[in-house]
């Protein structure tokens, strides 16, 4: 056997264990604390920024040893982190200028080595596209030539510009990914009710864990609908009823079709696994599902209010700069 | 009949006795969860106020006009230095008023409710919208609106000073019997009172005393201080109502899109169709 075998073999083997001790069927379960009334308690504070890309870089393979996961890291990190010194004087000012404002956190991969957040399908990389409807090609046309004007710094109106740039959603829509910055998440539980309100943007999303039905299917809304059970120490969010509007759920996805299916479990008193399933047979060829390990806050720590709206001078910048330029430019 | 009526008198007066024992969670305290909403007009003045047009009759007609109203303020009137009465009046002269050209004057014009801004502590409680409380089993209560979203997280038994100013204030709570007590200071001083352009300061404390009078009500007061606007500290007081109807949700009201043309339309590229 070459060696090349042995490692990829060995890799199928970290990652058969992985999927298991990660389904929960590993030898001794923890067992999560429980509310006052009985639910599996996931209230506090929790953080999922990580390194480790949503899909697995070409050419690497799925689980890394420590030593390769060291490197990995250091990679990594030295893309993210602004602090390095090339580039020479001016830009480094203006990269640790920036630096100030990232979550740290976000510089190391997940515990378990994974070089994807993606863990099915087993390539680690988001499916390949059905192709798309007319309507569905025009509308991502629209979006992407709204895109393109807002990039070259010449926006048409304030409608160019994405839904996080006009604060109507930012990382509070699922699945909750881990960004440059505000990557925290506080969980709120009572009865039949679990809620999580997270750091960027002021909202709380209600999940009802009381077997009511969903909402009925002509009421949308921008962070759609969420109904919760309880599936043994997980908590299953199932989310529909998204608005229509292009950009509303996740990379370009047909709101009409697209389902997503979140489990939240905690595996040891300061982690849980926070696993999402996409699915649209419009959009992708089947569907896929990533793991984003969430660590416990100190509880020193707090979560602040994110104003957005209020005070979104950027949005005015933007517009007056365009017409400044295209006055100029004639 | 007159039984009836005497049976349901005796019902009304045991629902609304100020000596209601709301039943206690394990953890000795009543729970407040659910969703709750006020039916006072104070968002259109805190005072008393008649029937009102809204801003553009000759548009809207009777759809954007206001409810008359008494006042919920103790007293009556909200005790105002004499500059402050002055600033009140211009408040409401320009309420309707919007321009966000100037980053430096950005605030300085319009309702915030206008342009959709969070609305502070206490209009948040008595906007003609729900809010929910999750009252979980540690050491915070999340208190979350529909109107744009916004939320508040009080934090109980928290002696930590606000770090940083914010819309919805830094939010420090404590139980006084079955009342739940929040302290909120850090507000931004921004936010308004009502459409009627009553206002504070950077220099705003309120107490909020929220305390159950039966399964269905909880009796709503607050304490509003500044020492820069007011004569001295003053208090309204209202019921919030628990909001019953089978499978009620919170629903989102996010009103940005409703006011970006209001706030950016202008600074369209001339000849892009709306």
């Amino acid at each position: 056997m070459n060696a090349m075998k042995a490692a990829a073999l060995s890799a199928v083997a970290i990652a058969i264990a992985l999927t298991v001790s990660l389904s929960g069927q590993g030898k001794k379960p923890y067992s999560a604390p429980k509310t006052p009334w009985g639910d599996p308690d996931l209230q506090g504070v929790w953080n999922d920024a990580t390194s480790t890309p949503l899909q697995r870089p070409n050419g690497t393979k799925d689980v890394l040893s420590d030593e390769e996961a060291a490197d990995f890291q250091a990679a990594l990190a030295n893309e993210l982190t602004r602090d390095r010194r090339d580039g020479g004087n001016a830009v480094d000012v203006n990269r640790a200028y920036n630096d100030h404002w990232m979550d740290s956190r976000r510089l190391k991969i997940t515990a378990d080595h994974r070089t994807s957040l993606i863990v099915e399908p087993r390539d680690g990389r988001i499916p390949p596209l059905v192709p798309l409807s007319p309507e569905r090609q025009a509308a991502r046309a629209a979006r992407a030539g709204a895109n393109a004007r807002f990039n070259d710094g010449l926006p048409d109106e304030h409608l160019d510009m994405s839904l996080p740039v006009r604060c109507i959603i930012r990382t509070d829509s699922p699945p909750y990914l881990p960004t440059i910055y505000n990557n925290n998440f506080q969980i709120f539980q009572s009865p039949g009710l679990v809620s999580i309100a997270p750091e960027m943007i002021h909202s709380a999303r209600m999940i009802y864990v009381d077997g009511r039905p969903h909402l009925n299917r002509g009421l949308k809304q921008w962070l759609g609908d969420s109904r919760g059970r309880w599936e043994g120490a997980t908590l299953v969010v199932e989310t529909t009823n998204f608005r229509p509007d292009e950009g509303v759920v996740f990379q370009g996805a047909d709101p009409a079709t697209f389902k997503i299916t979140e489990r939240f479990t905690r595996v040891d008193p300061t982690s849980m696994n926070y696993e999402f399933t996409v699915e649209d047979p419009r959009t992708w060829t089947k569907p896929w599902t990533a793991i984003v390990p969430w660590n416990k806050v100190d509880p020193g720590e707090q979560m602040f209010e994110y104003g957005c709206h209020e005070d979104n001078f950027d949005i005015v910048h933007f517009l007056v700069g365009a017409r400044n330029r295209q006055k100029n430019a004639r | 009949m007159k039984l009836l009526v005497a049976a349901l008198g005796v019902l009304f007066a045991v629902a609304q006795t100020p000596t209601y024992r709301a039943p206690h969670r394990a953890d000795g305290h009543p729970d407040l969860s659910g969703i709750w909403q006020a039916f006072v007009t104070a968002n259109w003045d805190l005072q008393d106020h008649e029937a009102q047009p809204g801003l553009h009759p000759e548009l809207d007609g009777a759809y954007s006009a206001g409810p008359g109203g008494q006042s919920i303020v103790e007293g009556g009137d909200i005790p105002y230095q004499p500059w402050a009465l002055a600033k009140k009046k211009e408040n409401f002269a320009k309420r309707g008023q919007v321009d966000v050209s100037d980053d430096k004057k950005w605030h300085a014009l319009g309702d915030p409710e206008l342009k959709c801004y969070m609305p502070g502590v206490p209009r948040a409680t008595y906007m003609p919208h729900p809010f929910q409380i999750v009252e979980g089993s540690n050491n915070t209560i999340l208190m979350a609106y529909e109107f744009t979203s916004a939320t508040r997280i009080i934090r109980m038994n928290w002696t930590q000073e606000a770090p940083a100013d914010a819309w919805m204030g830094w939010n420090r709570g404590r139980w006084d019997g079955d009342t739940l007590v929040v302290d909120v200071t850090g507000q931004r001083e921004e936010t308004w009172l009502d459409r009627a352009g009553d206002f504070h300061s950077d220099k705003f404390h309120v107490v909020e005393r929220y305390t159950p009078t039966s399964p269905y009500h909880m009796q709503y007061e607050a304490t509003l201080e500044d020492p820069k606007v007011y004569t001295r500290p003053w208090k309204i007081s209202f019921p919030l109502y628990r909001r019953m109807e089978k499978n009620l949700q919170l629903l989102e009201f996010k009103c940005v899109p409703f006011t970006e043309e209001l706030l950016y339309g202008k600074f369209r590229k001339p000849g892009v169709a709306r």
